[in-house]
């Protein structure tokens, strides 16, 4: 039977040993407990004596080479048996042999469980104000300019009375003072606050402006409002949700969102409409807004906004909005650029409908006019691809009929 | 002697050695970590002075423990467990080698620093004494500990208070890799009792029945109130641990000791009493190789401790180290 | 209440514990027929004999090594030192054997142990019998280290000492031992680990213990006369570190001085203010100041000795320099 033999750990600290002087040649037998081999390690040279008796069949490694703890390093066996040093582990090639170590711990990746260190707060950078920490979050958290503020501290430092101080000062030049109010953020107004710098910051926004030629919407939309009991008229944007969304169809790129380095073109077509409440906008959600009749997307709308009016809002009210639509045409803002709202690739702004002088064929005549504006992620989409859109936007939207059939 | 306890005490040392053999090829596969010193040639001093004991005497020694701890009852496979630093080593994986305990069977350690347990040793005989029990102490420990400011504290307060310990000096020659004549300013062990009034006595510590007779007298000594030292001349056949290379001694000396190593020395006497026959201790060996390839293997295959111990038996008190 | 010294507090705890458990006894040098060199177990001796208060050799190892041997057998001793700078005989068996043996056999026995001992200056005794080296002995896991500032946590801490089954390092004050102060009646125990605020105040927090308590509430007090309210925050327990009250006192005072009788490098200080920047970082209005004891080893000459040690104005030096 083959017994490799390989390079012992001779110490507790021990990497590995020279290979001094095989004291048994190949060929020769050796008895359990006769020396072997003597090795060399850092502290000096041992004689190895042999764990097992046998024929020594094999040298693996030379004299005076160097090798890690438990490479092998010798075969004994019988003297005519045949061997197979691969499936032995006992190959003599380059390639390296497992350094033995303690058996592995799986317990070791894990760390053991232990109160946190809060780190401390990186150094200011030089050039920055010499201020107290306690300074400097007060100032961060009340929006003040450490620079602005004179420091009484040590060396000049800004400390917490100058904050308290500054806080207390009347900006110069003021006059009459009225009362300053302190109202805190409100969790929707912070959560806005969050997604719109998000979105102001990652996402490469690109605008594009088109005017509408609103006059047969403005027709359909009396005609058909004249159908509807009070309490169900559609508004002209429940028009624009539509033809918006039948435009979605036909470039899905626009109803997308990127996650990493893929466009999620979504599968179904959630139109979001926004909402203005007291404490900040909210996105009302009509899903599947290209299979829905004007009427239900209208009624649907007009439900979800009550609700949110009221702060009765479900959660289905605003989840999953895929696109959205943004008016302040009752503002009488004729056009204004909206902000993409992440994880979407594009928002509709609308502005009023005016009455406007416009040329046709050849002649000054009053028109309606409707000017929308597409904010899209360039990362997703391209100019070309949004003007395509637009353009088969203004398409349902200048001819109505095809939003009713 | 009991043939049936000759008998034992020659599995014992067996056993011992075989487990020895053991540690000393897993140290080399690198599975022990840390320092591993190995009982080999010491045998019959373990074998013959545990065995003397009753089973509320103490037994407490220094960091060549493996073969005390097998002697006092622990499984070779729990001793091996340790070694290989599993939970289910008798120290849960916190000792190893050097830190082997149980104290269920009465055996108090396997201890690092040399002397230091002596102090303890005299703490425990002290709460026997406290409580009034007849139980004694038994502590082992090296030539080299007989230098150390603990041995002399200790053994005096053993005398001045009449603590029931029975100091056994396994005088092996060497403390580390300094002859006793190079460290100790007497030769003989036995010569420092005297400076404090303590009787005691020199043994063959080659010879395990005479280890025993010698530390069953010493045992009724010491009940009768009052430390005794018992010297026991032996020899440790390997380094003092692994890696040592052994300079301070030459092979030749190495060789004459083997002569007269302690299991070949009872084999002799058993198979002269008619106690055993040959082939019974054949099988007897084959029967331990078989317990510790068991062994090893149990240890082996046996769980570590989990990361969530880290903090473990760090108080008694609180489940472990509350850092704040 | 009743009004009693700080020996007399700890020399009532040390009765009461041992009339209440047969197996707690005290060992050390002069505790017996001398009546302890602080006169903290006078009496002690004729009532309980000398199975349970035990005259030593001079011999700090055996003496701290034999109480751990018997706390592993499951007695409760109460060692004593007699004084800090010797238990540096016995460091060996403090930080290898009391700190560790419970964790290195795995839990198997717990080391119900007390180390009593006194530390501190003041009495011209020299470099090696004057030191505060109980940070050394807090360094290490498995061990507590106690060091009680008033007469009643004198009571408290060395009776719950004496009842844990962990060792217990019960560090005295030599120049506390005359404090006087209410001490409440019946088995009062204080908690180990847990900080306690000893004086309230809304403009800074000085951390401490021991001795430089007292040396901290004299600050305070003429710091209030300045119109600077001082919160003074007692550690009484080195390890475990109880930091709670001192976190919650430091973010509302936003300053610190930490004060030690110890020297600065390597000390309380450091750890605290460590500790306090790591975790509330952004309530410093100013850095922690430490003010410790001169890095020398003590003179003997009175004056100069007076010089090295940490005064009532250097606490209040430190307290205006942060403000």
């Amino acid at each position: 039977m083959a017994e490799v033999v390989s390079m012992p750990k001779l110490g507790f600290d021990m990497a590995e040993g020279r290979l001094v002087r095989w004291v048994k040649s190949e060929g020769e037998t050796v008895r359990k407990g006769e020396v072997l081999v003597e090795i060399e390690t850092d502290k000096a040279t041992v004689e190895v004596e042999a764990a097992v008796s046998g024929t020594v069949r094999k040298h693996l490694v030379n004299e005076g080479t160097s090798v890690p703890v438990g490479t092998p390093i010798a075969v004994l066996g019988d003297p005519e048996e045949s061997l197979d040093l691969e499936s032995l582990g006992a190959a003599p090639r380059a390639s390296s042999p497992e350094t033995a170590v303690a058996p592995s711990r799986p317990g070791a990746a894990a760390e053991p469980s232990q109160p946190a260190l809060i780190l401390p707060s990186p150094e200011p950078a030089a050039g920055q104000v010499k201020a107290s920490p306690l300074a400097r979050r007060l100032a961060a958290e009340r929006g003040l300019d450490l620079a602005a503020i004179a420091g009484s501290g040590p060396g000049g430092r800004v400390v917490k009375r100058d904050i308290q101080a500054a806080l207390q000062d009347t900006p110069p030049g003021s006059g009459p003072v009225g009362e300053t109010e302190r109202i805190p953020v409100s969790k929707l107004r912070g959560l806005i606050g969050r997604r719109m710098t998000q979105a102001k910051q990652q996402v490469p926004h690109f605008y594009l402006t088109a005017e509408i030629d609103a006059g047969r919407l403005m027709a359909l939309r009396q005609e058909w409002n004249a159908l509807q009991p009070e309490g169900h008229k559609a508004s002209v944007n429940d028009f624009v949700v539509k033809a918006a969304a039948l435009a979605l169809r036909q470039f899905p790129n626009l109803n997308a969102s990127l996650e990493g380095q893929e466009i999620v073109r979504h599968g179904q077509v959630n139109v979001g409409v926004a909402v203005a409440l007291e404490e900040g906008l909210l996105t009302v959600v009509c899903r599947d807004a290209d299979r829905k009749s004007i009427r239900l997307i209208s009624d649907e709308v007009r439900e979800m906004i009550a609700r949110a009016r009221q702060g009765k809002v479900r959660p289905d009210d605003i989840q999953g909005s895929t696109f959205s639509v943004s008016n302040l045409g009752m503002f009488d803002i004729d056009h204004f650029i909206a902000i993409v709202n992440p994880p979407e690739a594009a928002i509709l702004a609308i502005g009023s409908v005016r009455l406007e002088p416009v040329v046709e064929e050849g002649q000054v005549v009053i028109g309606q006019r409707m000017k929308v504006t597409l904010s899209a992620d360039h990362r997703v989409t391209d100019g070309a691809e949004g003007a395509r859109w637009l353009q088969v936007l203004r398409g349902c939207l200048e001819n109505p009929l095809q939003l009713i059939l | 002697m009991d043939k049936a306890e000759m008998l034992r005490l020659y599995r014992q040392m067996v056993l011992i050695r075989r487990l020895e053999e053991a540690a000393a090829s897993l140290y080399q596969e690198g599975k022990i970590g840390g320092f591993l010193h190995l009982y080999i040639g010491q045998e019959a001093v373990g074998s013959g002075v545990v065995s003397a004991r009753r089973p509320e005497d103490r037994v407490i020694t220094a960091y060549r423990d493996h073969g005390i701890a097998l002697a006092a009852g622990m499984p070779a496979k729990t001793v091996l467990a340790e070694l290989l630093g599993k939970a289910a080593g008798c120290s849960r994986g916190r000792g190893g080698s050097m830190h082997l305990a149980d104290v269920t069977l009465n055996f108090w350690g396997g201890h690092a620093i040399v002397g230091a347990h002596l102090p303890l040793a005299a703490g425990m005989a002290l709460a026997d004494q406290y409580r009034g029990s007849d139980a004694a102490t038994i502590c082992l420990f090296g030539d080299g500990a007989t230098n150390i400011g603990y041995f002399h504290e200790a053994l005096n307060l053993s005398v001045v208070w009449k603590l029931p310990v029975l100091w056994v000096c396994e005088n092996n020659q060497y403390g580390m890799g300094t002859a006793v004549d190079r460290a100790s300013a007497v030769g003989e062990m036995a010569q420092k009792a005297e400076g404090y009034g303590m009787p005691s006595a020199r043994v063959d510590g080659m010879d395990v029945l005479k280890v025993r007779q010698a530390s069953e007298e010493a045992l009724t000594r010491v009940r009768q109130g009052g430390p005794f030292f018992l010297e026991a001349i032996t020899y440790r056949f390997r380094g003092h641990s692994m890696g040592d290379p052994e300079r301070y001694r030459g092979s030749e000396e190495v060789k004459k000791w083997q002569e007269d190593d302690p299991i070949g020395v009872l084999r002799k006497q058993l198979l002269a009493a008619k106690a055993a026959k040959e082939p019974d201790l054949a099988t007897l060996e084959a029967e331990v190789d078989e317990e510790i390839r068991e062994a090893v293997r149990f240890a082996e295959e046996s769980p570590e401790p989990g990361p969530e111990e880290l903090f473990a038996h760090v108080y008694a008190d609180e489940g472990g180290d509350s850092w704040q | 209440m009743a009004v009693i010294t700080m020996r007399e507090a700890i020399s009532q705890a040390l009765w009461e514990e041992m009339e209440r458990d047969e197996r707690v006894f005290i060992m050390g040098e002069e505790v017996g027929v001398w009546g302890g060199s602080y006169a903290v177990t006078k009496g002690f001796y004729d009532h309980f004999g000398p199975k349970r208060v035990r005259d030593t050799p001079i011999a700090e190892g055996v003496i701290v090594g034999a109480a751990n041997g018997a706390a592993m057998a499951g007695l409760r001793p109460v060692a004593e030192l007699m004084t800090v700078n010797f238990a540096f005989l016995a460091m060996d068996q403090i930080v290898n054997h009391s700190a560790k043996l419970h964790s290195m056999f795995g839990g198997q026995f717990a080391l119900p142990l007390v180390i009593r001992t006194v530390g501190g200056a003041g009495r011209q005794l020299g470099a090696t019998h004057s030191q505060t080296p109980d940070v050394v002995f807090a360094h290490f896991p498995g061990l507590k280290v106690v060091a009680p500032g008033t007469p009643a946590d004198a009571k408290g801490l060395l009776k719950s000492a004496i009842r844990s089954d962990d060792p217990v390092m019960f560090i005295e004050h030599a120049t506390l031992y005359q404090l006087r102060g209410e001490v409440p009646e019946g088995q009062i125990l204080e908690p180990i680990g847990v900080s306690k605020i000893q004086r309230q105040g809304e403009d800074i927090t000085i951390i401490t213990y021991s001795k430089m308590l007292q040396t901290s509430l004299l600050a305070a007090d003429q710091l209030a006369k300045e119109g600077i309210e001082a919160e003074v925050v007692d550690l009484r327990t080195l390890r475990p570190l109880d930091l709670k009250p001192v976190l919650e006192s430091f973010k509302r005072t936003n300053r610190a001085v930490i004060v030690e009788e110890g020297w600065q490098s390597y000390g309380l200080g450091a750890e605290v203010a460590a500790r306090l920047y790591e975790q509330a970082f952004d309530y410093a209005d100013a850095p922690i100041r430490r003010v410790a004891q001169k890095e020398v080893p003590l003179p003997y000459n009175r004056t100069l000795e007076q010089l090295a040690l940490p005064q009532v104005e250097d606490v209040v030096r430190a307290v205006r320099g942060v403000l």
